[in-house]
């Protein structure tokens, strides 16, 4: 829809960063700011000008730094062509990804269980959809299981790392200070390694997601990460040394003691008892992918 | 930036979005749905990429090459891309809103996505066609097949006259027009439940440039009226002012705004300052009807807007002498129409002075009616008139905008137009009655009823439109359509502080038709008797006296009876057919049926006037004044005169609903447009074929005018089949099979009947599965947006087989036919009730059935509601 109070549409750079005020709004695809109204808004900071690659293999450290702008359509198609070169050029990007790092099998997987279509993948990006902080949010969902690492710009010009887990803090709230910026997310070698199993559903088929729950299981030590969002008001994670037997899950979820959410996408006895459902069908899957 | 090819004129505002630009740029094929990006009705190629324009920034297209529906077949064979053709083909729209959308993003499929359609179409939504003829248009829009749509019988399957427009995107909805300077409204509305207006101070607002007016309640006339729309205006109780000083709902509107764009009438509006006096709201319409409640409306006891109590022979009696009665309260649930296009009106003043209103309502005639009495004009001094319409449900039985913008008009003497929001839309438009419904019923030792009973609880919401007329039909054809002796009945139609109830598709009868026939399926289970078989010994026959409450239903004759063979096609198909496998797994597999028969006209006469003449040349026009919102009564009506004039289709012009038309036509609700305009401009066509045939040559041009009143009424039924699979891990219900029997009587046109029952099916089973309006603690409405609110889309759905019964009527027509628009809706949610009941053994008398309520249930089966006695 149209924003109308918005006078001004400047592109970003770091000047803009020192002079971000009440009434800016950073801009990125743009598919969530347009869809609400937004009275408060007069000046859209467009991130796309920083003009930053959507997909950066083994830049820095081992691993992959997606941009804040990449857009889910980007992600979804990661293919060896789509995965621009470290700028340092120390480690070239990987051929093959998908051989070499089985967990992007969750980039389609995560992008399907947005509720918006393919067109709004066209769009839409991953920086965006985790700074949303909706409990449903598939790249929150993503960068959580997978151990990602948010580079934020703060206001005062540094650069800060806050794990994905610790991004999202409650629906719709994260752990921006007003005026600071997600550049990107990094997905660590190791994660990206592991073997993953997902369950997604909702109250109708492709629907907004009531429950996600994503495992992944590391190859070379056997530890296992259980990742629970969309039916928990924040990611909650769950990490084993090794594959737990169902009690060991059991007794884990219940020591969590996770407050279940509750919203028009799902009661909270309902997404518990999904939750536990799921939680116990990943474990299986992860035991039963053991080589 | 190009658009389909050019460039445009002007940048785009710094927070505008592409579907308004590319609007102001011409290019009207680009709809509003949702504006939210949920609908895909504004979809668009930006670079070959389909985006929803509505969240697409506008400045971001810079540069770029933008293709819309208006430039998709440029180049193409036929100035048609091969899709456009094959939603032609198959007639894959109604009321053609979402066409445009739908079609853009189709066109952009590549084959993987092609193959997997539900997922490639999770973000267009159509709420007409159930997605049937969507999904056989795309089945072989890119195999090249090409099919004549009009088939080997001139007239049966005849398409809708203006396809050729909607899948071009060029016909013309409410707003795609723009008068010479258009000034646009925004109106302020309630955070409050209940409250009295104490002040407006407007002087802020009206300090902004481009501001100018602000209405409040000062401007009101101080005449009361109904936003309900009846031919009788009696018929709704007269407890609304247009900006009243006492607001009933969060959400009322309290004063309107006026500027020269959406954007300066929206800043104005946040500018307006309202002081409010709160006053205690009640919610629930249990606790409204208690004493000491708050009052709503002043000589509203007990904030009853109606009520009806009735009892024919002795209940009690029939109670008493029952081998098995069973009792149960069935909850009915709030919701909402969501036709695509919003409610929207533009008001001007002609070169003659007069007040001209152009709007997306299915009652132009007595909207003009309304506005004059409203303010205090002749009927010659205002005219009404509808573009197509993109869908109703019974949303548009009701003036919402119309008297508003004609306000505005007539003060300012400018054009003004109010287009609702999507959000408007839920939390002040007007939802399904909310209903509590008690049923008793009875039945002997050899399977009879003995006695009904029925305890009806309507909330009404903050105003009384369509709330006695609504109660009143629901206790009608719901029981009169069972041969019992006793029937009790008390109804109550209350107020509460919450958006008003209305019209919706049934009007009442889908509430009371899922209690009544959820009550016989749990009563034949009480008396070990098949379901279906104990509906046959107590369903009326073709010789049976309609009998619900007393003094009603003397007008209405089974002018026809298809009933049996409904119930006997639905009950074969679901003995024969498996329909889908079921489901892997720990999976419950259950069959239920729901019955339901809807009177073919309102009660108390339903007008329709039609008018056709020779035109210079050849051909003819046709004038009617009912409008087309989907319903596909236009299609109807041109092929009924074609037939009677024995010329092809293409020869007939329809001119139609505008008061300047005809004289009169009462609308399009209670499913008249076949029945009651069809009789009236079949009148007309046979009267002018005869008189053409006297005269033989002749040089004037001669023309021939009809009427029908809709006095004689009959009754059409429906039988809707459903096996299910219930999975107790997930609560997920699974239609493996659906089946649909409906009595239209000379079925007219029979694709177009059967998209009319697919699309009932589906908008019923998005009502009884996913659908709901919530309201919190504070009164509001907090589904306020269609991500909020799921409507079935593709994935969604499961084909329905349709079968006609064959039948002709006696007593209405044309032709013997009967309505077959709204009722298809009534008989749905208590099959797959009835279903998911002989599935699991629980029985649902709350609505929706959410996988999240089903898996609730089946975790505790010893929550078996009902009791058998």
């Amino acid at each position: 829809m149209d924003l109308n109070t918005v006078e001004e549409i400047i592109p970003a750079d770091r000047s803009a960063i020192e002079g971000w005020r009440p009434g800016d709004a950073w801009l990125a695809g743009g598919t969530w700011l347009f869809s609400e109204p937004q009275p408060e808004l007069r000046r859209l900071v467009d991130l796309t000008a920083f003009a930053w690659p959507a997909l950066v293999a083994g830049a820095g450290a081992a691993g992959l730094e997606i941009a804040a702008t990449c857009t889910l359509a980007e992600l979804a198609s990661l293919g060896a062509s789509r995965l621009g070169s470290s700028p340092g050029g120390e480690h070239p990007g990987p051929r093959g990804s998908r051989r070499r790092w089985p967990a992007t099998k969750l980039f389609p997987e995560c992008c399907h269980a947005l509720l918006g279509s393919f067109k709004v993948w066209n769009a839409a990006t991953v920086g965006g959809n985790l700074c949303l902080a909706l409990p449903a949010g598939p790249m929150t969902s993503l960068a959580t299981a997978l151990d990602g690492v948010c580079t934020v710009w703060a206001p005062d010009g540094e650069t800060i790392s806050i794990p994905a887990l610790e991004f999202v803090t409650g629906p719709g709230e994260n752990a921006l200070a007003p005026g600071a910026l997600l550049r990107s997310i990094h997905l660590p070698d190791a994660a990206l390694r592991c073997t993953t199993a997902f369950r997604q559903f909702s109250l109708s088929d492709l629907g907004r997601s009531a429950v996600v729950v994503i495992g992944r299981r590391s190859p070379r030590h056997g530890e296992v990460v259980i990742t629970l969002t969309a039916s928990v008001p924040r990611p909650a994670q769950l990490r084993f040394d090794r594959s737990p037997t169902a009690e060991e899950l059991r007794d884990a979820l219940d020591e969590a003691r996770l407050e279940y959410y509750d919203d028009v996408h799902g009661d909270p006895i309902w997404r518990e008892h999904l939750t536990r459902m799921y939680a116990e069908e990943v474990r299986r899957d992860l035991e039963e992918g053991r080589p | 930036m190009r658009i389909n090819g050019a460039e445009p004129r002007g940048a785009p505002r710094p927070g505008q979005c592409l579907r308004t630009y590319l609007r102001d740029q011409g290019c009207l094929g680009v709809k509003k749905g949702c504006d939210a990006g949920d609908c895909g009705a504004c979809t668009v190629h930006v670079d070959g990429v389909p985006v929803h324009s509505c969240i697409f920034p506008a400045f971001r297209a810079h540069g770029r090459e933008v293709t819309t529906i208006e430039g998709l077949a440029a180049g193409a064979p036929g100035g048609r891309h091969p899709l456009q053709q094959r939603f032609l083909d198959t007639q894959a729209f109604q009321c053609g809103f979402c066409t445009p959308g739908m079609i853009m993003t189709g066109a952009a499929l590549d084959a993987k996505q092609r193959a997997d359609l539900p997922r490639a179409l999770k973000g267009n939504i159509c709420r007409c066609t159930g997605y049937r003829s969507i999904a056989d248009a795309f089945a072989d829009a890119f195999a090249g097949e090409r099919r004549n749509g009009n088939g080997s019988h001139p007239s049966r399957d005849l398409p809708a006259p203006a396809g050729p427009e909607v899948v071009t995107g060029r016909e013309p909805f409410t707003l795609d027009t723009a008068p010479e300077g258009l000034l646009h409204m925004k109106l302020v509305r309630s955070p409050h439940a209940h409250a009295r207006v104490l002040s407006i101070d407007a002087g802020q607002a009206l300090a902004l440039p481009g501001v100018h007016a602000v209405f409040t309640y000062e401007d009101s006339p101080a005449r009361p009226y109904s936003t309900a729309r009846h031919e009788h205006e009696t018929d709704d109780p007269a407890d609304t002012l247009l900006l009243d000083r006492v607001v009933r709902f969060a959400g009322q509107r309290v004063a309107a705004v006026v500027a020269d764009t959406v954007g300066g009438a929206e800043a104005a509006a946040r500018l307006v300052c309202v002081d409010y006096e709160p006053l205690p709201a009640v919610f629930e319409p249990e606790a409204a009807m208690a004493p000491g409640a708050p009052r709503l409306h002043a000589g509203a006891d007990g904030n009853l807007a109606g009520e009806v109590h009735s009892e024919i022979g002795d209940a009690e009696e029939g109670f008493a002498r029952a081998a098995s009665v069973y009792e149960e309260t069935f909850a009915i649930h709030r919701v909402q129409h969501v036709h695509l296009e919003t409610h929207a009106s533009i008001a001007w003043i002609d070169a003659d002075g007069r007040l001209v209103v152009r709007t997306s309502s299915q009652v132009p005639f007595l909207t003009r009616d309304a506005l004059c009495r409203l303010y205090d004009l002749p009927a010659d001094r205002v005219r009404v008139f509808t573009a197509r319409v993109g869908g109703g449900f019974g949303g548009k039985q009701e003036m919402l905008t119309e008297d508003i913008v004609a306000l505005a008009a007539l003060r300012l003497g400018r054009p003004v137009q109010l287009e609702f929001t999507r959000e408007e839309e839920f939390a002040a438009a007007t939802t399904r009655h909310p209903m509590r419904v008690r049923v008793k019923a009875g039945a002997d030792g050899a399977g009879k009823l003995t006695a009904l009973g029925l305890r009806i609880v309507a909330n009404t919401g903050a105003y009384g439109n369509h709330g006695p007329a609504v109660l009143f039909h629901s206790c009608g054809e719901s029981i009169a359509l069972y041969s019992c002796e006793n029937k009790r009945v008390d109804g109550y139609s209350v107020y509460t502080n919450t958006v008003p109830a209305g019209a919706l598709r049934g009007y009442g009868l889908s509430q009371l038709v899922f209690a009544v026939d959820s009550a016989l399926d749990e009563l034949a289970r009480a008396l070990d008797l098949d379901p279906v078989e104990f509906r046959r010994r107590n369903l009326i026959g073709p010789g049976d006296a309609l009998t619900s409450i007393e003094d009603a239903r003397g007008d209405v004759e089974i002018g026809s009876y298809g009933l049996d063979q409904c119930l006997d096609a639905v009950h074969y198909a679901l003995a024969r057919t498996r329909g889908r496998d079921r489901p892997e797994g720990n999976w419950e597999v259950g069959e239920g049926i729901g019955i339901s028969m809807l009177d073919t006209t309102p009660p108390g006469g339903h007008v329709a006037h039609a008018r056709i003449s020779e035109r210079p040349g050849s051909g003819f026009t046709l004038a009617v004044g009912t409008p087309e919102f989907g319903n596909g009564t236009t299609t109807v009506l041109v092929q009924l005169a074609a037939d009677a004039l024995r010329v092809p289709a293409e020869q007939i012009e329809i001119i139609q609903s505008d008061t300047d038309a005809v004289l009169h036509d009462t609308g399009a609700y209670g499913s008249t447009g076949t029945v009651v305009a069809g009789s009236a401009v079949l009148r007309a066509a046979e009267h002018l074929h005869e008189l053409r045939r006297e005269r033989g040559p002749h040089s004037e041009l001669l023309t021939a005018e009809a009427s029908c009143d809709g006095s004689r009424r009959s009754v059409a039924f429906n039988v809707q089949g459903f096996r299910v699979a219930v999975s107790p891990r997930t609560g997920e219900i699974r239609i493996l099979f659906s089946v649909h029997g409906a009595d239209a009587g000379t079925v007219l046109n029979p694709l177009q009947c059967r998209g009319q029952i697919e699309g009932g099916v589906v908008q019923a089973l998005g009502a009884a599965m996913f659908e709901h309006v919530d309201i919190d603690a504070s009164g509001k409405v907090i589904t306020r947006t269609l991500r909020n609110y799921h409507v079935p889309v593709l994935a969604d759905v499961t084909p329905t087989e349709v079968h006609f019964a064959r039948t002709r009527d006696r007593a209405v027509g044309p032709l013997g036919a009967k309505p077959m628009s709204e009722s298809p809706f009534n008989p749905v949610a208590p099959a797959l009730a009835n279903a998911v009941r002989d599935a699991t053994g629980v029985r649902f008398a709350t609505l929706p059935l959410t996988r999240s309520a089903v898996y609730r249930a089946l975790a505790d089966r010893r929550a078996v509601s009902g009791r058998a006695v």
